[in-house]
Protein backbone atom coordinates (compact mmCIF):
# COMPACT_ATOMS: atom_id res chain seq x y z
CA UNK A 1 0.00 0.00 0.00
CA UNK A 2 1.26 3.47 -0.85
CA UNK A 3 3.09 5.65 1.62
CA UNK A 4 0.41 8.34 1.52
CA UNK A 5 -1.92 5.89 3.25
CA UNK A 6 -0.34 5.79 6.71
CA UNK A 7 -0.87 3.32 9.52
CA UNK A 8 -2.46 6.00 11.67
CA UNK A 9 -4.92 6.79 8.89
CA UNK A 10 -5.76 3.08 8.67
CA UNK A 11 -6.21 2.95 12.42
CA UNK A 12 -8.53 5.96 12.44
CA UNK A 13 -10.64 4.48 9.65
CA UNK A 14 -10.86 1.27 11.68
CA UNK A 15 -12.03 2.94 14.87
CA UNK A 16 -14.41 5.22 12.98
CA UNK A 17 -15.84 2.34 10.97
CA UNK A 18 -16.24 0.11 14.00
CA UNK A 19 -18.00 2.76 16.07
CA UNK A 20 -20.26 3.75 13.18
CA UNK A 21 -21.19 0.13 12.45
CA UNK A 22 -21.96 -0.60 16.07
CA UNK A 23 -24.13 2.52 16.34
CA UNK A 24 -25.97 1.46 13.18
CA UNK A 25 -26.57 -1.97 14.72
CA UNK A 26 -27.86 -0.30 17.89
CA UNK A 27 -30.20 1.96 15.90
CA UNK A 28 -31.63 -1.00 13.98
CA UNK A 29 -31.99 -2.89 17.25
CA UNK A 30 -33.85 0.04 18.78
CA UNK A 31 -36.22 0.07 15.82
CA UNK A 32 -36.62 -3.72 16.14
CA UNK A 33 -37.70 -3.36 19.77
CA UNK A 34 -40.37 -0.86 18.65
CA UNK A 35 -41.77 -3.17 15.97
CA UNK A 36 -41.54 -6.47 17.87
CA UNK A 37 -44.80 -6.17 19.85
CA UNK A 38 -46.73 -6.51 16.57
CA UNK A 39 -44.91 -9.73 15.66
CA UNK A 40 -43.71 -11.68 18.68
CA UNK A 41 -47.02 -12.73 20.32
CA UNK A 42 -45.88 -11.30 23.66
CA UNK A 43 -49.38 -11.29 25.06
CA UNK A 44 -49.15 -15.08 25.25
CA UNK A 45 -46.32 -14.73 27.78
CA UNK A 46 -48.97 -13.77 30.35
CA UNK A 47 -49.91 -17.43 30.25
CA UNK A 48 -47.67 -19.15 32.84
CA UNK A 49 -47.88 -22.38 30.84
CA UNK A 50 -45.98 -20.80 27.94
CA UNK A 51 -43.24 -19.60 30.26
CA UNK A 52 -43.05 -23.00 31.98
CA UNK A 53 -43.00 -24.71 28.58
CA UNK A 54 -40.00 -22.68 27.47
CA UNK A 55 -38.14 -23.75 30.62
CA UNK A 56 -38.95 -27.41 29.92
CA UNK A 57 -37.76 -26.93 26.35
CA UNK A 58 -34.45 -25.54 27.65
CA UNK A 59 -33.95 -27.93 30.56
CA UNK A 60 -34.18 -30.95 28.27
CA UNK A 61 -31.91 -29.49 25.59
CA UNK A 62 -34.47 -30.00 22.83
CA UNK A 63 -32.39 -27.69 20.62
CA UNK A 64 -29.62 -30.32 20.72
CA UNK A 65 -31.49 -32.37 18.08
CA UNK A 66 -34.32 -30.18 16.75
CA UNK A 67 -34.53 -26.76 15.16
CA UNK A 68 -36.88 -24.08 16.44
CA UNK A 69 -37.61 -21.38 13.84
CA UNK A 70 -34.74 -22.94 11.89
CA UNK A 71 -32.13 -22.63 14.64
CA UNK A 72 -30.60 -25.53 16.50
CA UNK A 73 -29.41 -28.96 15.43
CA UNK A 74 -30.42 -30.55 12.14
CA UNK A 75 -30.88 -34.10 13.39
CA UNK A 76 -34.62 -34.02 14.04
CA UNK A 77 -37.64 -32.13 12.65
CA UNK A 78 -38.33 -28.41 12.88
CA UNK A 79 -40.61 -27.71 15.84
CA UNK A 80 -41.46 -24.04 15.31
CA UNK A 81 -44.50 -25.11 13.32
CA UNK A 82 -45.04 -28.59 14.78
CA UNK A 83 -48.18 -27.41 16.55
CA UNK A 84 -49.71 -26.63 13.17
CA UNK A 85 -48.27 -29.73 11.49
CA UNK A 86 -49.29 -32.29 14.11
CA UNK A 87 -51.59 -30.70 16.67
CA UNK A 88 -51.51 -30.86 20.48
CA UNK A 89 -52.61 -34.47 21.02
CA UNK A 90 -50.06 -35.91 18.63
CA UNK A 91 -47.26 -33.91 20.25
CA UNK A 92 -48.10 -35.24 23.72
CA UNK A 93 -48.52 -38.82 22.55
CA UNK A 94 -45.27 -38.65 20.62
CA UNK A 95 -43.21 -37.39 23.57
CA UNK A 96 -44.79 -40.03 25.83
CA UNK A 97 -44.11 -42.82 23.35
CA UNK A 98 -40.34 -42.28 23.07
CA UNK A 99 -38.01 -43.94 22.42
CA UNK A 100 -39.51 -45.99 19.61
CA UNK A 101 -36.69 -48.52 19.77
CA UNK A 102 -37.00 -49.17 16.03
CA UNK A 103 -33.66 -50.72 15.07
CA UNK A 104 -31.29 -48.40 13.25
CA UNK A 105 -33.67 -45.43 13.49
CA UNK A 106 -32.86 -42.14 15.20
CA UNK A 107 -34.02 -42.27 18.80
CA UNK A 108 -35.50 -39.58 21.02
CA UNK A 109 -34.97 -40.09 24.76
CA UNK A 110 -37.83 -40.56 27.25
CA UNK A 111 -38.01 -37.34 29.28
CA UNK A 112 -40.59 -38.54 31.84
CA UNK A 113 -42.68 -35.37 31.62
CA UNK A 114 -45.82 -35.12 33.74
CA UNK A 115 -49.22 -34.43 32.16
CA UNK A 116 -48.90 -30.83 33.38
CA UNK A 117 -45.44 -30.49 31.82
CA UNK A 118 -46.70 -31.94 28.54
CA UNK A 119 -49.44 -29.32 28.46
CA UNK A 120 -46.89 -26.59 29.19
CA UNK A 121 -44.73 -27.86 26.34
CA UNK A 122 -47.70 -27.77 23.97
CA UNK A 123 -48.55 -24.23 25.08
CA UNK A 124 -44.99 -23.14 24.35
CA UNK A 125 -45.00 -24.78 20.90
CA UNK A 126 -48.34 -23.18 20.11
CA UNK A 127 -46.90 -19.78 21.05
CA UNK A 128 -43.82 -20.43 18.88
CA UNK A 129 -46.01 -21.41 15.92
CA UNK A 130 -47.88 -18.11 16.05
CA UNK A 131 -44.83 -15.81 15.94
CA UNK A 132 -44.73 -13.84 12.67
CA UNK A 133 -41.76 -15.41 10.87
CA UNK A 134 -42.23 -13.69 7.51
CA UNK A 135 -43.92 -16.85 6.13
CA UNK A 136 -41.01 -19.18 6.94
CA UNK A 137 -40.83 -22.20 6.63
CA UNK A 138 -41.70 -22.60 2.92
CA UNK A 139 -44.20 -25.38 3.65
CA UNK A 140 -45.69 -27.28 6.58
CA UNK A 141 -42.91 -29.90 6.60
CA UNK A 142 -40.58 -27.27 8.10
CA UNK B 1 10.93 -17.02 22.78
CA UNK B 2 12.10 -13.64 24.04
CA UNK B 3 10.48 -13.62 27.48
CA UNK B 4 10.44 -16.45 29.99
CA UNK B 5 6.81 -15.86 30.94
CA UNK B 6 5.61 -16.54 27.39
CA UNK B 7 5.99 -20.21 28.28
CA UNK B 8 2.65 -20.16 30.14
CA UNK B 9 1.12 -20.57 26.67
CA UNK B 10 2.31 -24.17 26.54
CA UNK B 11 -0.22 -25.84 28.88
CA UNK B 12 -3.00 -23.91 27.10
CA UNK B 13 -1.89 -25.29 23.75
CA UNK B 14 -1.57 -28.84 25.09
CA UNK B 15 -5.02 -28.76 26.66
CA UNK B 16 -6.42 -27.27 23.45
CA UNK B 17 -5.10 -30.22 21.48
CA UNK B 18 -6.57 -32.69 23.98
CA UNK B 19 -10.01 -31.10 23.63
CA UNK B 20 -9.57 -31.03 19.85
CA UNK B 21 -9.27 -34.83 19.89
CA UNK B 22 -12.40 -35.11 22.06
CA UNK B 23 -14.26 -32.80 19.68
CA UNK B 24 -13.42 -34.95 16.66
CA UNK B 25 -14.27 -38.25 18.39
CA UNK B 26 -17.70 -36.96 19.38
CA UNK B 27 -18.15 -35.55 15.89
CA UNK B 28 -17.62 -39.03 14.49
CA UNK B 29 -20.18 -40.44 16.94
CA UNK B 30 -22.73 -37.87 15.76
CA UNK B 31 -21.89 -38.51 12.13
CA UNK B 32 -22.59 -42.19 12.63
CA UNK B 33 -25.84 -41.46 14.47
CA UNK B 34 -26.98 -39.60 11.37
CA UNK B 35 -27.03 -42.93 9.53
CA UNK B 36 -27.27 -45.53 12.32
CA UNK B 37 -29.81 -43.68 14.39
CA UNK B 38 -29.64 -45.82 17.53
CA UNK B 39 -25.84 -45.97 17.73
CA UNK B 40 -24.83 -45.67 21.43
CA UNK B 41 -28.44 -44.87 22.39
CA UNK B 42 -29.46 -44.38 25.17
CA UNK B 43 -25.95 -43.98 26.63
CA UNK B 44 -24.93 -41.05 24.45
CA UNK B 45 -28.00 -39.48 22.81
CA UNK B 46 -27.30 -37.24 19.83
CA UNK B 47 -27.89 -34.01 21.75
CA UNK B 48 -25.26 -34.98 24.33
CA UNK B 49 -22.69 -35.87 21.68
CA UNK B 50 -23.43 -32.57 19.97
CA UNK B 51 -22.93 -30.56 23.16
CA UNK B 52 -19.55 -32.19 23.69
CA UNK B 53 -18.64 -31.67 20.02
CA UNK B 54 -19.50 -27.96 19.92
CA UNK B 55 -18.56 -27.02 23.48
CA UNK B 56 -15.19 -28.80 23.24
CA UNK B 57 -14.56 -26.80 20.06
CA UNK B 58 -15.45 -23.50 21.70
CA UNK B 59 -13.36 -24.22 24.81
CA UNK B 60 -10.31 -25.39 22.90
CA UNK B 61 -10.44 -22.38 20.61
CA UNK B 62 -10.68 -20.15 23.70
CA UNK B 63 -7.73 -22.05 25.19
CA UNK B 64 -5.90 -21.51 21.92
CA UNK B 65 -6.71 -17.78 21.90
CA UNK B 66 -5.59 -17.45 25.51
CA UNK B 67 -2.36 -19.34 24.91
CA UNK B 68 -1.75 -17.24 21.79
CA UNK B 69 -2.36 -14.03 23.72
CA UNK B 70 -0.06 -15.06 26.58
CA UNK B 71 2.63 -15.73 24.02
CA UNK B 72 1.98 -12.73 21.79
CA UNK B 73 1.34 -9.82 24.16
CA UNK B 74 4.62 -10.02 26.16
CA UNK B 75 6.61 -10.26 22.94
CA UNK B 76 4.82 -7.32 21.33
CA UNK B 77 4.87 -5.27 24.54
CA UNK B 78 8.53 -6.18 25.09
CA UNK B 79 8.06 -7.01 28.73
CA UNK B 80 7.43 -10.05 30.91
CA UNK B 81 3.83 -11.08 31.54
CA UNK B 82 2.31 -9.27 34.54
CA UNK B 83 1.69 -12.51 36.44
CA UNK B 84 2.64 -15.92 35.02
CA UNK B 85 1.36 -17.47 38.24
CA UNK B 86 -2.16 -16.07 37.71
CA UNK B 87 -2.08 -17.37 34.15
CA UNK B 88 -1.32 -20.89 35.38
CA UNK B 89 -3.91 -20.79 38.16
CA UNK B 90 -6.56 -19.65 35.66
CA UNK B 91 -5.48 -22.40 33.29
CA UNK B 92 -6.24 -25.08 35.87
CA UNK B 93 -9.53 -23.47 36.89
CA UNK B 94 -10.61 -23.32 33.25
CA UNK B 95 -9.53 -26.86 32.49
CA UNK B 96 -11.19 -28.36 35.58
CA UNK B 97 -14.41 -26.39 34.95
CA UNK B 98 -14.47 -27.58 31.34
CA UNK B 99 -13.81 -31.18 32.37
CA UNK B 100 -16.51 -31.12 35.06
CA UNK B 101 -18.99 -29.65 32.59
CA UNK B 102 -18.28 -32.38 30.03
CA UNK B 103 -18.55 -35.05 32.72
CA UNK B 104 -21.89 -33.49 33.70
CA UNK B 105 -23.11 -33.70 30.09
CA UNK B 106 -22.13 -37.36 29.84
CA UNK B 107 -22.97 -38.64 33.32
CA UNK B 108 -26.51 -37.40 33.96
CA UNK B 109 -29.53 -36.40 31.88
CA UNK B 110 -29.38 -32.73 30.93
CA UNK B 111 -32.48 -31.93 33.01
CA UNK B 112 -30.73 -33.37 36.07
CA UNK B 113 -27.65 -31.28 35.34
CA UNK B 114 -29.88 -28.20 35.10
CA UNK B 115 -31.45 -29.06 38.42
CA UNK B 116 -28.31 -29.79 40.44
CA UNK B 117 -26.54 -26.70 39.12
CA UNK B 118 -29.47 -24.50 40.10
CA UNK B 119 -30.45 -23.40 36.60
CA UNK B 120 -33.81 -22.14 37.88
CA UNK B 121 -32.08 -19.42 39.92
CA UNK B 122 -30.70 -17.84 36.75
CA UNK B 123 -31.85 -19.86 33.74
CA UNK B 124 -29.30 -19.68 30.93
CA UNK B 125 -29.08 -23.33 29.85
CA UNK B 126 -30.57 -25.23 26.95
CA UNK B 127 -29.73 -22.76 24.21
CA UNK B 128 -27.50 -23.82 21.33
CA UNK B 129 -23.77 -23.48 22.11
CA UNK B 130 -24.65 -21.90 25.46
CA UNK B 131 -25.64 -25.22 27.05
CA UNK B 132 -23.12 -24.85 29.90
CA UNK B 133 -24.61 -24.71 33.40
CA UNK B 134 -24.93 -21.15 34.69
CA UNK B 135 -22.16 -21.75 37.22
CA UNK B 136 -19.82 -22.78 34.41
CA UNK B 137 -20.73 -19.57 32.59
CA UNK B 138 -19.92 -17.58 35.72
CA UNK B 139 -16.62 -19.48 35.93
CA UNK B 140 -15.86 -18.54 32.32
CA UNK B 141 -16.47 -14.88 33.15
CA UNK B 142 -14.13 -15.06 36.18
CA UNK B 143 -11.39 -16.75 34.16
CA UNK B 144 -11.85 -14.21 31.37
CA UNK B 145 -11.62 -11.29 33.78
CA UNK B 146 -8.44 -12.62 35.37
CA UNK B 147 -7.00 -13.27 31.94
CA UNK B 148 -7.87 -9.78 30.70
CA UNK B 149 -6.51 -8.17 33.87
CA UNK B 150 -3.23 -10.03 33.48
CA UNK B 151 -2.82 -9.15 29.82
CA UNK B 152 -4.06 -5.58 30.11
CA UNK B 153 -1.48 -4.90 32.85
CA UNK B 154 1.19 -6.38 30.59
CA UNK B 155 -0.03 -4.38 27.62
CA UNK B 156 -0.20 -1.12 29.56
CA UNK B 157 3.33 -1.29 30.92
CA UNK B 158 4.93 -2.08 27.56
CA UNK B 159 5.15 -1.09 23.92
CA UNK B 160 1.70 -0.68 22.42
CA UNK B 161 1.83 -2.11 18.93
CA UNK B 162 -1.13 -2.21 16.58
CA UNK B 163 -1.15 -6.02 16.69
CA UNK B 164 -1.32 -6.13 20.48
CA UNK B 165 -3.96 -3.37 20.56
CA UNK B 166 -6.18 -5.17 18.07
CA UNK B 167 -5.77 -8.44 19.95
CA UNK B 168 -6.66 -6.81 23.28
CA UNK B 169 -9.70 -5.14 21.73
CA UNK B 170 -10.84 -8.47 20.33
CA UNK B 171 -10.38 -10.24 23.66
CA UNK B 172 -12.24 -7.57 25.61
CA UNK B 173 -15.02 -7.71 23.04
CA UNK B 174 -15.16 -11.48 23.42
CA UNK B 175 -15.66 -11.16 27.18
CA UNK B 176 -18.19 -8.33 26.94
CA UNK B 177 -20.40 -9.97 24.33
CA UNK B 178 -20.35 -13.22 26.31
CA UNK B 179 -22.35 -11.39 28.98
CA UNK B 180 -25.38 -11.58 26.67
CA UNK B 181 -25.42 -15.32 27.44
CA UNK B 182 -26.91 -14.40 30.83
CA UNK B 183 -29.85 -12.64 29.18
CA UNK B 184 -32.56 -15.21 28.56
CA UNK B 185 -35.97 -13.54 28.32
CA UNK B 186 -39.22 -15.56 28.20
CA UNK B 187 -39.94 -13.87 24.88
CA UNK B 188 -38.56 -16.35 22.34
CA UNK B 189 -37.93 -13.72 19.67
CA UNK B 190 -35.90 -11.54 22.02
CA UNK B 191 -34.11 -14.61 23.37
CA UNK B 192 -33.03 -15.53 19.85
CA UNK B 193 -32.29 -11.94 18.85
CA UNK B 194 -29.79 -11.32 21.64
CA UNK B 195 -28.42 -14.88 21.59
CA UNK B 196 -26.83 -13.83 18.30
CA UNK B 197 -25.05 -11.00 20.10
CA UNK B 198 -22.92 -13.71 21.63
CA UNK B 199 -22.73 -16.10 18.71
CA UNK B 200 -22.59 -13.86 15.66
CA UNK B 201 -20.76 -10.93 17.23
CA UNK B 202 -18.15 -13.44 18.36
CA UNK B 203 -17.47 -15.37 15.18
CA UNK B 204 -18.25 -12.67 12.63
CA UNK B 205 -17.13 -9.82 14.86
CA UNK B 206 -14.60 -9.69 17.65
CA UNK B 207 -13.06 -13.10 16.97
CA UNK B 208 -11.99 -11.76 13.57
CA UNK B 209 -9.91 -9.15 15.39
CA UNK B 210 -8.20 -11.96 17.31
CA UNK B 211 -7.75 -13.94 14.11
CA UNK B 212 -6.30 -10.96 12.26
CA UNK B 213 -3.91 -10.08 15.08
CA UNK B 214 -2.57 -13.63 15.47
CA UNK B 215 -2.15 -14.02 11.72
CA UNK B 216 -0.37 -10.66 11.46
CA UNK B 217 1.95 -11.58 14.33
CA UNK B 218 2.97 -14.90 12.79
CA UNK B 219 3.39 -13.32 9.34
CA UNK B 220 5.77 -10.69 10.71
CA UNK B 221 7.80 -13.44 12.33
CA UNK B 222 8.00 -15.85 9.43
CA UNK B 223 8.33 -13.35 6.58
CA UNK B 224 10.31 -10.51 8.13
CA UNK B 225 8.18 -8.00 6.19
CA UNK B 226 8.06 -4.49 7.74
CA UNK B 227 5.70 -4.17 10.65
CA UNK B 228 4.40 -0.94 9.10
CA UNK B 229 3.09 -2.79 6.04
CA UNK B 230 1.56 -5.66 8.00
CA UNK B 231 -0.17 -3.41 10.50
CA UNK B 232 -1.75 -1.36 7.74
CA UNK B 233 -3.16 -4.53 6.18
CA UNK B 234 -4.42 -5.63 9.57
CA UNK B 235 -6.36 -2.41 10.10
CA UNK B 236 -7.87 -2.56 6.62
CA UNK B 237 -8.95 -6.20 7.08
CA UNK B 238 -10.57 -5.69 10.46
CA UNK B 239 -12.30 -2.51 9.29
CA UNK B 240 -13.89 -4.51 6.47
CA UNK B 241 -14.73 -7.29 8.93
CA UNK B 242 -16.57 -5.10 11.40
CA UNK B 243 -18.29 -2.85 8.86
CA UNK B 244 -19.72 -5.89 7.05
CA UNK B 245 -20.13 -8.16 10.06
CA UNK B 246 -21.86 -5.94 12.62
CA UNK B 247 -24.95 -5.13 10.60
CA UNK B 248 -24.43 -8.48 8.87
CA UNK B 249 -25.87 -9.92 12.09
CA UNK B 250 -29.14 -9.24 10.31
CA UNK B 251 -28.75 -12.38 8.17
CA UNK B 252 -29.87 -14.28 11.27
CA UNK B 253 -32.94 -12.12 11.74
CA UNK B 254 -34.87 -13.04 8.59
CA UNK B 255 -37.18 -15.75 9.97
CA UNK B 256 -37.17 -15.58 13.77
CA UNK B 257 -39.88 -12.98 14.22
CA UNK B 258 -37.73 -9.86 13.84
CA UNK B 259 -38.97 -7.06 11.54
CA UNK B 260 -38.68 -7.67 7.82
CA UNK B 261 -36.39 -4.69 7.16
CA UNK B 262 -33.63 -7.04 8.35
CA UNK B 263 -33.98 -8.95 5.07
CA UNK B 264 -32.47 -5.93 3.31
CA UNK B 265 -29.92 -4.89 5.88
CA UNK B 266 -28.84 -8.46 6.60
CA UNK B 267 -28.58 -9.47 2.94
CA UNK B 268 -26.64 -6.43 1.79
CA UNK B 269 -24.16 -6.20 4.65
CA UNK B 270 -23.55 -9.90 5.01
CA UNK B 271 -23.03 -10.18 1.26
CA UNK B 272 -19.94 -8.06 1.93
CA UNK B 273 -18.62 -10.42 4.61
CA UNK B 274 -16.45 -12.40 2.13
CA UNK B 275 -14.49 -9.22 1.35
CA UNK B 276 -12.37 -9.12 4.55
CA UNK B 277 -11.64 -12.83 4.17
CA UNK B 278 -10.55 -12.32 0.59
CA UNK B 279 -8.32 -9.48 1.76
CA UNK B 280 -6.88 -11.84 4.36
CA UNK B 281 -5.95 -14.36 1.67
CA UNK B 282 -4.31 -11.66 -0.44
CA UNK B 283 -2.55 -10.41 2.67
CA UNK B 284 -1.10 -13.81 3.62
CA UNK B 285 0.13 -14.61 0.10
CA UNK B 286 1.45 -11.10 -0.51
CA UNK B 287 3.47 -11.08 2.69
CA UNK B 288 4.91 -14.53 2.07
CA UNK B 289 5.85 -13.56 -1.52
CA UNK B 290 7.58 -10.42 -0.25
CA UNK B 291 9.39 -12.29 2.52
CA UNK B 292 12.81 -11.02 3.52
CA UNK B 293 13.95 -14.18 5.21
CA UNK B 294 13.56 -17.92 4.83
CA UNK B 295 12.18 -18.89 8.18
CA UNK B 296 13.08 -22.48 9.07
CA UNK B 297 9.50 -23.14 10.22
CA UNK B 298 7.88 -23.83 6.87
CA UNK B 299 4.97 -25.64 8.50
CA UNK B 300 3.87 -22.47 10.30
CA UNK B 301 3.98 -20.58 7.00
CA UNK B 302 1.82 -23.25 5.39
CA UNK B 303 -0.74 -22.99 8.19
CA UNK B 304 -0.80 -19.19 7.85
CA UNK B 305 -1.45 -19.39 4.10
CA UNK B 306 -4.01 -22.12 4.66
CA UNK B 307 -5.88 -19.98 7.17
CA UNK B 308 -6.34 -17.24 4.60
CA UNK B 309 -7.59 -19.56 1.87
CA UNK B 310 -9.82 -21.76 3.99
CA UNK B 311 -11.32 -18.89 5.96
CA UNK B 312 -12.22 -17.25 2.67
CA UNK B 313 -13.77 -20.44 1.30
CA UNK B 314 -15.56 -21.52 4.48
CA UNK B 315 -16.63 -18.25 6.03
CA UNK B 316 -16.66 -16.16 2.85
CA UNK B 317 -17.85 -18.28 -0.07
CA UNK B 318 -19.93 -20.83 1.85
CA UNK B 319 -21.39 -18.04 3.93
CA UNK B 320 -22.36 -16.05 0.86
CA UNK B 321 -23.98 -19.13 -0.72
CA UNK B 322 -26.96 -18.91 1.62
CA UNK B 323 -26.84 -15.40 3.06
CA UNK B 324 -29.25 -13.59 0.72
CA UNK B 325 -32.76 -13.60 2.15
CA UNK B 326 -34.53 -15.13 -0.90
CA UNK B 327 -32.02 -18.01 -0.89
CA UNK B 328 -31.93 -18.34 2.88
CA UNK B 329 -35.73 -18.71 2.89
CA UNK B 330 -35.13 -22.20 1.49
CA UNK B 331 -31.78 -23.09 3.09
CA UNK B 332 -32.32 -21.78 6.65
CA UNK B 333 -31.68 -24.53 9.19
CA UNK B 334 -30.67 -27.14 6.62
CA UNK B 335 -27.48 -29.12 6.04
CA UNK B 336 -26.25 -26.10 4.03
CA UNK B 337 -25.88 -24.32 7.35
CA UNK B 338 -23.97 -27.29 8.75
CA UNK B 339 -21.66 -27.34 5.72
CA UNK B 340 -20.84 -23.66 6.14
CA UNK B 341 -20.36 -24.01 9.90
CA UNK B 342 -17.83 -26.79 9.53
CA UNK B 343 -15.58 -25.17 6.97
CA UNK B 344 -15.84 -21.69 8.46
CA UNK B 345 -14.84 -22.79 11.95
CA UNK B 346 -12.05 -24.96 10.63
CA UNK B 347 -10.74 -22.47 8.10
CA UNK B 348 -10.85 -19.40 10.26
CA UNK B 349 -10.43 -20.36 13.88
CA UNK B 350 -9.06 -23.89 14.06
CA UNK B 351 -6.42 -23.07 11.49
CA UNK B 352 -5.33 -19.79 13.03
CA UNK B 353 -4.86 -21.46 16.43
CA UNK B 354 -2.89 -24.27 14.77
CA UNK B 355 -0.84 -21.60 12.97
CA UNK B 356 0.11 -20.05 16.28
CA UNK B 357 0.81 -23.42 17.89
CA UNK B 358 2.92 -24.41 14.92
CA UNK B 359 4.94 -21.21 15.21
CA UNK B 360 5.24 -20.93 18.99
CA UNK B 361 5.51 -24.52 20.22
CA UNK B 362 9.00 -25.20 18.77
CA UNK B 363 10.23 -21.92 20.29
CA UNK B 364 8.83 -22.86 23.68
CA UNK B 365 10.60 -26.19 23.32
CA UNK B 366 13.90 -24.39 22.76
CA UNK B 367 14.33 -24.44 18.98
CA UNK B 368 13.61 -22.13 16.07
CA UNK B 369 11.70 -24.83 14.25
CA UNK B 370 11.11 -28.54 14.39
CA UNK B 371 13.28 -30.93 12.43
CA UNK B 372 12.56 -31.28 8.75
CA UNK B 373 11.18 -34.74 9.39
CA UNK B 374 8.72 -33.47 11.99
CA UNK B 375 7.64 -30.63 9.72
CA UNK B 376 6.96 -32.99 6.85
CA UNK B 377 4.66 -35.01 9.11
CA UNK B 378 2.97 -31.82 10.31
CA UNK B 379 2.39 -30.77 6.71
CA UNK B 380 0.89 -34.16 5.97
CA UNK B 381 -1.48 -33.50 8.85
CA UNK B 382 -2.29 -30.10 7.35
CA UNK B 383 -3.28 -31.64 4.03
CA UNK B 384 -5.17 -34.57 5.54
CA UNK B 385 -7.26 -32.31 7.76
CA UNK B 386 -7.77 -29.59 5.19
CA UNK B 387 -8.66 -31.82 2.25
CA UNK B 388 -10.97 -33.99 4.35
CA UNK B 389 -12.68 -30.84 5.65
CA UNK B 390 -13.23 -29.73 2.05
CA UNK B 391 -14.91 -33.07 1.39
CA UNK B 392 -16.98 -32.96 4.59
CA UNK B 393 -18.22 -29.56 3.42
CA UNK B 394 -18.92 -30.72 -0.14
CA UNK B 395 -20.86 -33.79 1.04
CA UNK B 396 -22.91 -31.75 3.49
CA UNK B 397 -23.58 -29.19 0.77
CA UNK B 398 -24.83 -31.94 -1.55
CA UNK B 399 -26.97 -33.33 1.27
CA UNK B 400 -28.27 -29.82 1.92
CA UNK B 401 -29.20 -29.10 -1.68
CA UNK B 402 -31.09 -32.39 -1.92
CA UNK B 403 -32.74 -31.79 1.44
CA UNK B 404 -33.92 -28.34 0.43
CA UNK B 405 -35.24 -29.67 -2.85
CA UNK B 406 -37.07 -32.72 -1.49
CA UNK B 407 -38.46 -31.10 1.63
CA UNK B 408 -39.00 -27.47 0.70
CA UNK B 409 -39.03 -26.84 -3.05
CA UNK B 410 -40.72 -29.91 -4.53
CA UNK B 411 -44.45 -29.84 -5.37
CA UNK B 412 -44.86 -32.95 -3.25
CA UNK B 413 -42.67 -32.18 -0.25
CA UNK B 414 -41.38 -35.09 1.84
CA UNK B 415 -41.36 -35.00 5.62
CA UNK B 416 -38.12 -34.26 7.46
CA UNK B 417 -37.35 -37.90 8.28
CA UNK B 418 -38.33 -39.21 4.85
CA UNK B 419 -35.96 -36.65 3.36
CA UNK B 420 -33.16 -37.72 5.72
CA UNK B 421 -33.53 -41.30 4.49
CA UNK B 422 -33.13 -40.13 0.90
CA UNK B 423 -29.84 -38.35 1.54
CA UNK B 424 -28.13 -40.91 3.78
CA UNK B 425 -25.54 -41.75 1.13
CA UNK B 426 -24.03 -38.29 1.60
CA UNK B 427 -23.98 -38.73 5.36
CA UNK B 428 -22.00 -41.95 4.89
CA UNK B 429 -19.51 -40.13 2.70
CA UNK B 430 -19.26 -37.32 5.23
CA UNK B 431 -18.48 -39.88 7.91
CA UNK B 432 -15.73 -41.40 5.76
CA UNK B 433 -14.22 -37.94 5.23
CA UNK B 434 -14.49 -37.45 9.00
CA UNK B 435 -12.40 -40.56 9.58
CA UNK B 436 -9.71 -39.14 7.31
CA UNK B 437 -9.88 -35.95 9.37
CA UNK B 438 -9.26 -38.03 12.51
CA UNK B 439 -6.23 -39.60 10.84
CA UNK B 440 -5.06 -36.05 10.15
CA UNK B 441 -5.47 -35.10 13.82
CA UNK B 442 -3.52 -38.17 14.94
CA UNK B 443 -0.79 -37.40 12.39
CA UNK B 444 -0.70 -33.86 13.74
CA UNK B 445 -0.19 -35.07 17.31
CA UNK B 446 2.45 -37.56 16.18
CA UNK B 447 4.43 -34.73 14.56
CA UNK B 448 5.16 -33.33 18.03
CA UNK B 449 7.07 -36.46 18.97
CA UNK B 450 9.24 -36.77 15.87
CA UNK B 451 12.89 -36.05 16.48
CA UNK B 452 15.60 -35.29 13.93
CA UNK B 453 18.07 -32.47 13.45
CA UNK B 454 16.77 -29.21 14.86
CA UNK B 455 18.05 -25.70 14.61
CA UNK B 456 18.65 -23.86 17.85
CA UNK B 457 16.35 -20.95 18.66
Amino acid sequence: MSSTFTTSAARNIFYGGAVFSFLLLLALTFRTEQVLPQRDQRAQLDNPQVVAGKRIWENNNCIGCHTLLGEGAYFAPELGNVYKRRGPDFIKAWIKGQPTGAPGRRQMPQFNLTEQELDDMVAFLKYASEINTAKWPPNIEG
Amino acid sequence: MKYKSQAVAKPYFIAAMGLFVAQILFGLIMGLQYVIGDFLFPHIPFNVARMVHTNALIVWLLMGFMGSAYYLVPEEAETELHSPKLALILFWIFLVAAALTVIGYLAVPYATLAKITGNDLLPTMGREFLEQPTITKIGIVIVALGFLYNLSMTFLKGRKTAIASVLMLGLWGLAIFFLFSFYNPHNLVKDKFYWWWVVHLWVEGVWELILGAILAFVLIKVTGVDREVIEKWLYVIITLALVSGMVGTGHHYFWIGAPEFWQWWGSIFSALEPVPFFAMTLFAFNMVNRRRREHPNRAATLWALGTGVMAFLGAGVWGFLHTLAPVNFYTHGSQITAAHGHMAFYGAYVMVVLTMISYAMPLMRGRAANSNKAQVVEMWAFWLMTVSMVFITLFLTAAGILQVWLQRVSDTPLSFMATQDQISLFYWMREAAGLVFLIGVVTYLVSFFIKGEERAA
